[in-house]
This record gives structure tokens, sequence and C-alpha cells, in this order.
């Protein structure tokens, strides 16, 4: 077979890692009424064939409730980061076209936002919304938005002061059509890929409080509680309760870096060489 | 049409040097101005100041009688840089760069030697001669009154030169803009301008 170029391998990179993240969203909901079944006649079995990541000590298989774990995470991933993402689309813009004083009170805010650590923030915010799906959400997406929001005001502070942009505007062109034609063009491969970055944080931040007992109740199958509940079980030599969530989690996170990075590459070529 | 600096003072930031203390220059659209100086006597600055890209410390750029800040939109008063690949949009084709300014004769697109298949490249793709033709078409837009050309071929060929120099001389001629050229090189200022203006001079006295 011919060899493919570096382009095609990125493109492919990109593919399978958005094809296999889709396909683990959908398994897990397609399973999630068997990630929930119990059956005592089948527990604390170790990997075998019929089930390839083992039971837990009330029978459930681990591979449904791996995949719908991941799937939940995935999900509160997309949604946190989604809003993180238009959250620091918005202030980053904001902050550089809207004069001295809304610029000082948003690098303000970043600064805050970043000097506290980022689990502590988390934990507190999950905590006062009353923890579960929305605490989570909101949690994630307050704390997540500060470095790309300051990406784009650097990078908006950088166009509005570029030539062709002062250039544009001496030949008649409205704020409006400067910001669409050429603003648009260079702000949006920086914001996608900043959002899609995101994601492994966010998944990471979910399974860490949900771990810690702050975010998702414990009936729910995800990853961070599977986590969190295998940790007593450990000790007694069923290994396999903690080992197979935690590797397809770290799966999860490395193909949306993939996918993160791989985009960057294809929409900002020049940067595939730093 | 008359384009006047009036009694302009400039310098960039508070503790800076004083780039142009004092400095007036009345231009018609029947005249080609050329302006000499050594490096850093604010010949781009003045280009800039003219074009209405920065505000003078002190007087003023008047437009027929009226400052060239009044007037919104288009500006009759274009300014041509020296260096090409910064005032295009590496992301845009230079289809959508042309098309930024006024309404284009297809003549000045073809005088300027612009062949058709550079206007679906990325600036990336063109070399700086190339580019640059763009930017004089582009400035040459249907409204434009004044052309403020600075060092507009200090990176091109001798050949390019000349060419781009006639036909930016004819088309200026027969449209009655008024030109001004910003050069080192006293001898092309000769050749094209009607009269040319020293700041360094101008500057010292």
């Amino acid at each position: 077979m011919r060899r493919m170029n570096g382009r095609q391998r990125t493109v492919l990179a990109f593919g399978a890692a958005l094809l296999f993240l889709a396909l683990i969203t959908i398994a897990g909901q397609v399973f999630a009424k068997e990630a929930m079944a119990t059956d005592f006649s089948r527990k604390n079995l170790a990997p075998c064939a019929a089930y390839p990541f083992g039971t837990d000590w009330m029978g459930r298989d681990m591979f449904v409730r791996t995949l719908t774990g991941l799937s939940m995470s995935i999900r509160i991933g997309l949604l946190a980061a989604g809003v993180s993402a238009l959250l620091a689309l918005f202030l980053g813009i904001v902050s550089a076209t809207m004069g001295r004083a809304v610029d000082s009170i948003v690098t303000w805010s970043i600064d805050l936002v970043m000097g506290i650590p980022h689990i502590l923030l988390l934990i507190l915010i999950s905590y006062a919304c009353g923890k579960g799906f929305k605490g989570v959400v909101i949690g994630v997406s307050l704390t997540h938005w500060t470095s790309l929001a300051r990406l784009i005001r650097g990078e908006v502070l950088q166009l509005k002061e570029a030539p062709y942009i002062k250039v544009a505007g001496r030949l008649g062109l409205s704020p409006w059509q400067i910001a669409r034609k050429h603003m648009v063009p260079h702000l949006f491969p920086q914001f996608l890929v900043g959002l899609i970055l995101l994601f492994p944080h966010a998944i990471l931040h979910e399974a860490s409080i949900t771990f810690l007992g702050f975010g998702l109740s414990p009936e729910q199958p995800a990853i961070g509680v599977i986590l969190s509940e295998s940790m007593q079980y450990l000790a007694m030599g069923k290994w396999w309760l903690a080992l197979f969530p935690g590797l397809l989690l770290v799966l999860t996170v490395v193909l949306f870096d993939v996918a993160g990075e791989s985009l960057r590459k294809l929409l900002d070529p020049g940067s595939a060489h730093v | 049409m008359v384009l006047e600096a009036k009694n302009i003072s400039f310098r960039y930031g508070t503790d800076s040097r004083q780039i142009l203390n004092d400095f007036s220059l009345k231009l018609t659209q029947e005249e080609r101005v050329g302006l000499i100086a050594p490096s850093g006597f604010g010949k781009t600055t003045f280009c800039k100041i003219l074009a209405g890209y920065e505000r003078p410390d002190e007087g003023e750029v008047l437009l027929n009688g009226h400052l060239l800040s009044e007037y919104k939109g288009y500006c009759p008063v274009q300014m041509i840089w020296q260096h090409p690949e910064q005032v295009v949009n590496p992301r845009l084709p230079m289809r959508e760069v042309l098309a930024e300014g006024d309404h284009l004769d297809q003549r000045i697109v073809e005088g300027l030697g612009i062949e058709p298949d550079w206007l679906n490249r990325y600036p990336a793709e063109l070399s700086g001669g190339e580019l640059q033709r763009f930017c004089i078409a582009r400035a040459l837009g249907e409204r434009t009154r004044f052309i403020l050309a600075d060092e507009i071929s200090t990176m091109l060929d001798l050949i390019t030169q000349s060419q781009i120099w006639s036909f930016l001389v004819q088309e200026v001629e027969n449209r009655g803009i008024g030109l001004l050229a910003v050069s080192h090189s006293t001898p092309l200022l000769q050749q094209v301008c009607t009269r040319v203006e020293n700041l360094e001079k101008k500057a010292r006295a």
C-alpha cells in the first residue's frame, strides 16, 4: 500500500479518534439498562471471555458499566467544555474590545479563577449547586474558561493592531465587516481547538470530584463512582475493578487530545512545526 | 481637491523622540510630490498621519478644507505600504483582498501585470513584488483622490520597478489623482515627480 502523507495521517487520526469516542458514547447509552442490572450468581468474576472487564461484588458486568460511565463523562465533558469555551470566547472578545475598565475586570477574574486550585473551586461550586449532574457541569464550566479566554483576548488585541485590519478600516469596511472577514477566520481555529482540548480536562475533573464524593450521586454509573467504589475491593485482590475502567478513562482522554492536536495541525499548519 | 498637512507635530508615546516638528505640506490633485529623507526622519509616520492612520499631536490634516477625520467610509486618501505582506490578511485569497477595496477597473488589474491565476492564491503563495501589485491595485479604487506611496518599490527588481512606476504615473495623471511618493532614491523621485520636498531640511529649518 502507498505510504500516506502527513496530512492524510492526521485526518485519519482525527477521524479514528472521533469515531471511537462516538462509539463509546452510543454504546454507553444502549447498554444503560444492563449497566444497572445485578446478578448475584456471577459476582466477583475475574475477566473472562463473557465478561472482559469482570464483574463486581453485586454481579454487575463491569464492561457495560465502564462504557456507560464513560458515556456519561463524555456527555458532561461536551456540555461543560462547550459552555466553558463560549464563556471564554465572549469574555475574551469583550475584554479586548470594550476598553480598559472591562479589560481589567476580565483579566482580574481570570487571575482570580486561575489563582485558586482548580479542584478546590470545582468542589466548592459543585457542592454549592447541590452536586449531581448540574453541580458538576456548572463547576467544570466556571473553572475551565480562563486559559482560552486569555488566549482569545491576546489574539484579538494583536489582530486589532495588525496593519491589514487598519487598512481595511481606511478602505471603508465597518467594524462588523472587519470582525467577520478578518477576525473570525483567525479566531475560529483557536476556538475549536481550545474547545476540543478542554474535553479531557472536563472529563478528568468530573471523574475526580465524583471520586471524592462531591460530584455525581453513587447510584449513577460514572467513572468516578466506579473507581471510588473499587477502592474498597482492591485490597481484596479485585484488581480488575479499577484497572480497566481506569485504562479506558485514560484512553478516552488521550483520544480527545489526539483529536484536538490533529485538528490544530489541519487548521493551523504553521503550528505543526513548533 | 487639495490635501493639506498644517503644522504637524508628532511623536510615539510621551517620552520618545519628537519625530515631526511643525511640518506642513500642500498637495493638489494635479501634482506628484516626492518626499525624501534619511531613515528615521518620519517619512512613513507622515504618510500614516496624512492617510488617517495616526492622529497628529499638533496640527491638522485637511482635505478640501475639511478635517480628514470627518470623511467617513472609504477614505479618499489611500496609502500604499512599504511591506505588502503586512497589509494583506494571510487567510484570505487575493480575490477577496482586491474586493475589499473600492470598485476597480479591469484595466488597472491588467496594467499592473496581475495574472488571473494569482487571484485564487493566498498571500503566502505570491512573491513580495506580486503582492505589492495587488496592494497598489487595491489602493487605486474609484473614489481614491490621493495616493501616498511609501517606498513601494524598495523590494522590487529594476524592471518591475520601472513597469510599476510608469503605470502608476500614467494612471494618476489620467485620473487626476494626487501622488506623494516617498523614497530614499533621488533619481527615482526626480524622474517620477513634479517637485521634490526634503523632510530632513524642513525638520532642521
